[in-house]
């Protein structure tokens, strides 16, 4: 069999044609979204609204609305609350985030106990990329394009955001509004991913792929189009592999985005582990010669 | 007659129970350049969030040539130049990046750049003498660089007026004195400009007026008036040194600054940084 076969094979079946179109729309919505997650630094809050939008999935499929309003409400309730522990109480952040989304997500598994039909929630969970059906196909389909246009669309502004709020409101632009705006598209990504690597794993994709670029550019546009290149390939190869090894699918398209953070965090040429010890020891000798 | 380009009128502001600006009121006429002096938790930083608006007075009120300054930030007349501690300098970002993005209030909703806003920065990094370093991520900048980058940020953003946050704090002297000629220039051609400042010695050259903050205005005139000795001591605390209190009548007392008027022209917060305030964060 050669390579030629390896890559065909697996897209004779539907399904597999599916969850590989799924994932690759997921890994690049989330992979934009990440690159601003990452420099704020809201990875926290990645997690946090990822899990948190659980319950309000879960209440939406039971009185069957779409999946992304109970979602949106959800994460709407979800930083609501961290904010008003913050502020009110002596709590500081991360544990006021801790505490919010794990009661919520655990709200979440709560209602999906008690709900007829538990199967197509647990998918939730853990996702289930090889289940995708053509209905799950539109609606990943129509809110990744939906996210995926606002980012880029407002791109500018989120990045300024990111950058320095203060000259964002000197110019006249609101720094909340903004802020509100990156949370409704991190509640809307969430809800692409869960379909591929479920909601205990879309941190992941909303993490590492802006993380991994980070190491290789000093340029923000830059990093826009290498999170989501690498985060796709990444994902499609899980995907494979998951395949030929009899593995679960959500869980290697993660491994195998860590396996390529990995890659970079030792190997990249300048923000590199290996490449800045060597730059050190280069100086080191130089200094030696010299003397 | 026209409206001072900044008029603060008794304005309160607390954070919590922390009283930051206790009815401050200043006003300054356009085009001239003002050293804003005070200790840390003087409430200097405030009184610049309140000028641009960012938190509501408790009382009182801030005008900008006579208009709310809602209007002043919609028109793009505010430039700002943050303090070194405040801004991440590993943001993946070109100094032209940071540049253009004064030029955002005047784009459209994409903040697509035109033309006519290349040009403006072009324009505003060769007068601040940064065109060749145009392509560095920020990070790469020296100190004084820095500070020039986000100025020409105003520059490219045609702001009327410029808070610049301690623009000489990590800037070597030559630096400084670039800097120095860089605000003389923006003032001669209209802008106005208002420092908050530790650095008292570089005040009377620059500066047109200074101001004397300790959550109120203290003193507004001359620098070489406000900058006496005498009247430091007020915006520093030093009154507590007086000989009529205890503690500072005991020459042994290791508490005592030993020559109070001498140091704080030097750096008047080192000494006695353990009295100042928690500075207030929005």
């Amino acid at each position: 069999m050669d390579l030629f076969d390896i890559l065909l094979e697996p897209l004779s079946y539907d399904f597999m044609v599916r969850a590989i179109i799924t994932t690759a729309l997921a890994a690049i919505v989330c992979a934009v979204l990440s690159c601003w997650l990452v420099l704020i630094g809201w990875s926290l809050m990645g997690d946090a609204v990822s899990h948190a939008v659980l319950p309000g999935v879960v209440l939406a499929y039971i009185v069957g609305a779409p999946f992304a309003l109970g979602a949106l409400v959800f994460a709407l309730i979800a930083v609501t609350l961290i904010g008003v522990v913050r502020n009110t109480s002596r709590v500081k952040e991360d544990a006021a985030i801790g505490i919010v989304f794990t009661s919520l997500f655990a709200l979440g598994l709560v209602l999906i106990s008690v709900t007829p039909s538990q199967t197509d929630l647990n998918h939730i969970i853990f996702g289930n990329l090889l289940g995708v059906s053509i209905p799950d196909l539109i609606q990943v389909l129509v809110l990744g394009v939906v996210a995926f246009t606002i980012l880029i669309l407002k791109r500018r502004d989120l990045t300024l955001y990111a950058f320095d709020p203060t000259h964002a409101h000197a110019i006249g632009l609101s720094p909340k509004r903004l802020g509100a705006l990156l949370l409704g598209l991190l509640a809307l990504t969430s809800v692409v991913a869960l379909q591929t690597v479920g909601v205990v794993l879309v941190v992941a994709m909303l993490i590492i792929p802006g993380a991994t670029a980070y190491l290789l550019t000093d340029r923000f546009s830059r990093m826009l189009v290498i999170a989501p290149v690498i985060s796709a390939v990444c994902s499609i190869a899980g995907i494979y592999l998951s395949y030929y090894l009899d593995t679960a699918s959500g869980a290697m398209v993660v491994l195998t985005q860590g396996a390529a953070f990995a890659a970079v965090y030792l190997f990249s040429p300048r923000q590199g582990l290996i490449g800045t010890r060597l730059a050190k020891a280069r100086r080191k000798n130089a200094v030696v010669l010299a003397a | 007659m026209s409206n001072p380009a900044i008029l603060v009128e008794n304005v309160t502001v607390h954070y919590g129970e922390v009283l930051a600006l206790d009815a401050a009121s200043l006003s300054l006429d356009t085009a001239r350049i003002c050293g804003l002096v005070g200790m840390n938790g003087s409430g200097k930083s405030t009184l610049f969030k309140a000028i641009m608006g960012m938190i509501k007075p408790d009382a009182g009120r801030v005008l900008i040539n006579g208009e709310p300054p809602a209007k002043a930030r919609k028109a793009g007349g505010i430039g700002y130049v943050p303090q070194s501690e405040d801004v991440d300098w590993q943001f993946p970002l070109s100094v032209r990046d940071v540049v253009m993005m004064g030029r955002y209030g005047h784009q459209g909703f994409t903040r697509r750049a035109s033309k006519a806003d290349r040009a403006a920065v072009d324009l505003a990094l060769d007068r601040v003498e940064l065109s060749e370093f145009a392509g560095r991520q920020i990070g790469q900048l020296s100190g004084g660089q820095k500070k020039r980058a986000f100025m020409a940020r105003g520059i490219a953003q045609g702001a009327t007026m410029m808070l610049l946050d301690e623009p000489f704090a990590g800037v070597d002297k030559r630096s400084e004195a670039t800097i120095t000629r860089l605000l003389k220039e923006l003032a001669s051609d209209g802008c106005t400009i208002l420092i908050s400042t530790h650095d008292l010695h570089a005040l009377p050259q620059l500066c047109d007026e200074a101001v004397l903050l300790m959550r109120k205005v203290l003193m507004h005139g001359p620098p070489e008036v406000v900058l006496q000795p005498e009247h430091l001591a007020m915006a520093f605390g030093l009154d507590v040194l007086n000989r009529d209190l205890p503690g500072a009548a005991d020459p042994d007392d290791g508490l005592t600054a030993p020559d109070p008027a001498d140091r704080q022209l030097t750096d008047p917060d080192l000494p006695y940084r353990a009295a100042s305030k928690p500075q207030g964060r929005s």
